[in-house]
């Protein structure tokens, strides 16, 4: 099945994101395809690289870069969103890319699921 | 491409951040791809509809429902209860609006492709 994610909630805030970033291992573990994650709202916190947790603390920024690099995945956050949260090119982290709205929409109508985290 | 039934969950009032101008982008953008879109209101996010005068200095989504007409977003959805809570009737809101109750949202949500809240 071809699954979309769309995360709405930043790393430090909310669950969303690390139940979010489980789901999309889950999917691709089980054989399934990932259209696209899309980072919208105080998702695209997720995409900054100047994010350091302490440490012991998790990395979510460093995994999700890793979803992609590793699993091939094509993270996207909104560009709006992430210029009022100060994410932009110059600390975008590995494996993101910026781009519009347009990009959320086109991922719920290419794929079969899409499914909400925040 | 597939149309696919989107809807777009406001539960915050409009002076939560940029939530409630950031739901009615993706709503309108999901529109100009084609897609139907239904918006639901609910807790405090009935607040968004409320009829009154703008405040100079925030931004007013209230009146940017207005663009509604033009983008062929036919499917407003207003839960009735939350509605009823707040001393509100459908008279003090900004647009026409379909009430429905708080028992049948659930099936309203469960016969969507894709729902969006945050």
């Amino acid at each position: 099945m071809q699954f979309a994610i769309l995360v709405n909630q930043g790393p430090a805030s909310h669950q969303a994101a690390a139940s979010a970033l489980a789901f999309a291992q889950a999917v691709l573990a089980s054989g399934h395809q990932l259209v696209r994650v899309f980072f919208y709202f105080d998702g695209v916190l997720n995409a900054n690289r100047l994010t350091a947790p302490g440490n012991g603390e998790r990395n979510l920024v460093r995994e999700w870069s890793a979803l992609a690099t590793e699993g091939g995945v094509d993270l996207v956050i909104c560009i709006a969103a992430g210029l009022r949260r100060g994410v932009r090119e110059a600390n975008l982290a590995p494996g993101f890319r910026i781009s519009g709205l347009g990009q959320m929409v086109e991922a719920a109508m290419l794929a079969d699921r899409m499914v909400t985290f925040g | 491409m597939t149309c696919k039934r989107l809807l777009f969950v406001n539960r915050h009032t409009p002076r939560a951040g940029a939530r409630a101008a950031e739901m009615l982008d993706a709503a309108l953008i999901a529109a100009s791809f084609g897609q139907e879109v239904h918006l639901a209101f609910l807790d405090d996010g009935v607040f968004q509809l409320l009829k009154g005068p703008a405040e100079a200095d925030v931004d007013d989504v209230t009146t940017r429902f207005a663009e509604l007409d033009d983008c062929d977003i036919d499917h407003v959805w207003v839960e009735r209860e939350s509605l009823a809570e707040r001393g509100l009737v459908v008279a003090d809101l900004i647009i026409p609006v379909a009430l429905v109750d708080r028992d049948s949202l659930s099936a309203t949500m469960a016969a969507m492709d894709m729902v969006i809240s945050a």
